[in-house]
């Protein structure tokens, strides 16, 4: 079994400040954290636990900037065997669309049953990539997958989706495809000691426009079907009343207005 | 010139609520773009559906296939190539749902058309329509623009836009021949799994304590326990919780768990994604205790405290318990 996962290094913003760069267009990264992508590491799982369990190996990929090599490698410490790094200058301000023709120039010369990415990515959150690239790879997909079944490899698998409220949709699928993974599928592991220490000798396969055989306008803001005008921060609607004063002091003041309000 | 069409979305024999919202902004676009609002439907047996959708477009274009009974991407992207590249409407409106979303991206690259995914809102510069979208769990927003094509489509969230009550219009249902040869080849729907039911139902409780991404371990929900307890309510998550096993997917408060609606409502640790405030901003009144003053739950809460969860809620069930 064959499998390609498809990675983006982001910025953790969950709990961060976060400050809109001067042109509008982009965000302060200097002093953010970066880590994998969280559904992207549940994909990450899926492929480990298939090449666990039917042998085969696994490819990790990304669009991204030297600082993207600490996610790649942690691929590999968790037993990925192979990290293609695809970088350009040329490729920054790249859209879905650009992003999945990059990955779909680079997977021409690798071969996999299953692509997986993760369901969207939680910087821009666009949820695109997948389902574009399989439409340029020719091949079937299935969004928000939280569950999978490989029924035969190489041919069909049997996945179930992630609709609303708490109902699954299953689907049959052939082989091969693109499945998007939702988060909460698997238990991501962590990567041993020994793992970590053997990806920080592995080489990382890098390939920029003209490797990939891209034009210019094929890729970045050229390439791209969304442009993004500007960030901003979103208009504040009626904020919740701030409670302000020590943990007794604000606790002592919310029983005191639940119980007001009579829901304590 | 202009149109706007909405591609209704039903599942089990109901329209789900997101066509109503999206046609309802649809109306509103096409006026502004001077086109009309067409509603598509795809189906089999649908016609009570396009009955429903008669007064709320212009026109109810209907595809009925028994191939389309069950929704399939594969198929209803064959259907909808067709339907788009014979009658180019302006732009083409799609849930930003599991449906949406297995159906949207594909299609829009087969057929070449910049798609703007989860948009919240709609906007017109000197006569350029603009999109409003959520970046970084919806602390930040960004305005963004459709390039270099006459065509265009958006997926749009739900609950984004109102369902509201407007003029009937009237719209003629329009039979549209099947496009479709076969039988989906590569993609086969198999059946629907109901979520498992467990021993406490989140959605009867009138006081829901839950719990998210900022407890951090497992070891720490102890003292969430402990307020939900003193509160005489249930214990919730948010997805991190239950995507980390440490609350049983019926624990879960948000689009894809359960829609909840209590009198008090009191989220720890949640900083208020787009899709956990589906499941919650209904409860009559919401606490928040975060100690990100920009996190959105604060958007959305009736009284919030801005500090650290490990301070602030055993301060509080103490006082509880104390009295």
């Amino acid at each position: 079994m064959e499998t390609v996962v498809c990675v983006k290094h982001v910025p953790e913003t969950a709990e961060a400040d976060i400050v809109i760069r001067g042109d509008g267009r982009g965000i302060e990264e200097k002093d953010l954290t970066f880590d994998i992508n969280e559904a992207d590491n549940y994909a990450l799982e899926e492929a480990l636990l298939w090449k666990e369990k039917f042998g085969g190996s696994i490819t990790v990929i990304t669009v991204g900037s030297e600082d993207a090599n600490m996610t790649v490698r942690m691929c590999i410490a968790k037993g990925a065997d192979r990290a293609i790094r695809l970088d350009d200058a040329r490729f920054a301000g790249s859209d879905s669309y650009a992003i999945a023709r990059i990955l779909h120039a680079a997977l021409k010369d690798v071969p996999f049953d299953v692509v997986l990415t993760g369901i969207q990515a939680s910087d821009d959150g666009y949820g695109q990539v997948g389902p574009i690239l399989a439409q340029m790879l020719g091949l079937p997909h299935v969004a928000y997958v939280i569950e999978t079944e490989i029924v035969e490899e190489g041919k069909l698998a049997r996945v179930h989706r992630e609709l609303e409220g708490g109902l699954h949709e299953v689907v049959e699928i052939e082989l091969p495809a693109v499945f998007t993974i939702q988060t909460g599928i698997n238990e991501p592991r962590y990567a041993s000691i020994l793992g970590i220490r053997k990806a920080t000798k592995k080489e990382i396969d890098l390939s920029g426009l003209d490797a990939l055989g891209l034009e210019e306008d094929e890729v970045g803001e050229a390439g791209s079907k969304i442009g993004l005008e500007k960030l901003f921060f979103p208009p504040m609607g009626e904020r919740a009343q701030i409670l302000e004063g020590s943990p007794q002091e604000v606790s002592a003041e919310l029983v005191g207005l639940l119980k007001d309000k009579g829901v304590v | 010139m202009g149109d706007v069409f909405v591609l209704a979305e039903h599942r089990r024999g109901e329209l789900r609520e997101v066509t109503l919202e999206m046609l309802g902004k649809g109306r509103e676009l096409a006026g502004q773009m001077g086109g009309s609002l067409k509603a598509v439907l795809l189906g089999h047996g649908v016609d009570a559906f396009s009955g429903e959708l008669a007064n709320q477009a212009h026109e109810i274009l209907v595809v009925e296939d028994e191939r389309l009974e069950d929704f399939n991407a594969e198929l209803y992207q064959k259907v909808l190539v067709s339907l788009l590249t014979e009658r180019k409407p302006t732009l083409t409106l799609i849930g930003h749902t599991a449906f949406g979303m297995d159906l949207a991206p594909s299609l829009a690259a087969e057929l070449d058309l910049p798609l703007a995914t989860d948009c919240i809102g709609f906007e017109f510069e000197g006569g350029r329509l603009l999109a409003i979208r959520e970046r970084y769990g919806g602390k930040l927003q960004a305005r963004v623009s459709f390039k270099g094509s006459e065509q265009y489509m958006a997926t749009v969230r739900q609950a984004a836009f109102p369902i509201k009550e407007l003029e009937p219009l009237g719209g003629q249902i329009v039979a549209v021949d099947s496009p479709l040869a076969e039988e989906a080849r590569r993609k086969k729907f198999i059946e629907y799994v109901e979520a498992a039911v467990g021993d406490v139902d989140i959605a009867q409780s009138e006081v829901v304590v839950a719990v998210g991404r900022g407890i951090k371990e497992q070891e720490n929900l102890e003292i969430v326990e402990k307020l939900a307890r003193a509160m005489g309510g249930v214990l919730a998550g948010s997805r991190p919780v239950i995507d980390s096993g440490w609350l049983p997917p019926d624990r879960q408060v948000g689009q894809s768990g359960k829609t909840v609606k209590p009198k008090l409502y009191i989220a720890v640790g949640i900083s208020g994604s787009s899709q956990h405030l589906a499941g919650m901003k209904g409860s009559d009144t919401i606490v928040a205790i975060n100690k990100d003053p920009n996190a959105p739950i604060f958007n959305v809460a009736t009284y919030g405290i801005v500090d650290d969860l490990f301070k602030v809620v055993p301060a509080l069930t103490e006082q509880l318990s104390g009295g």
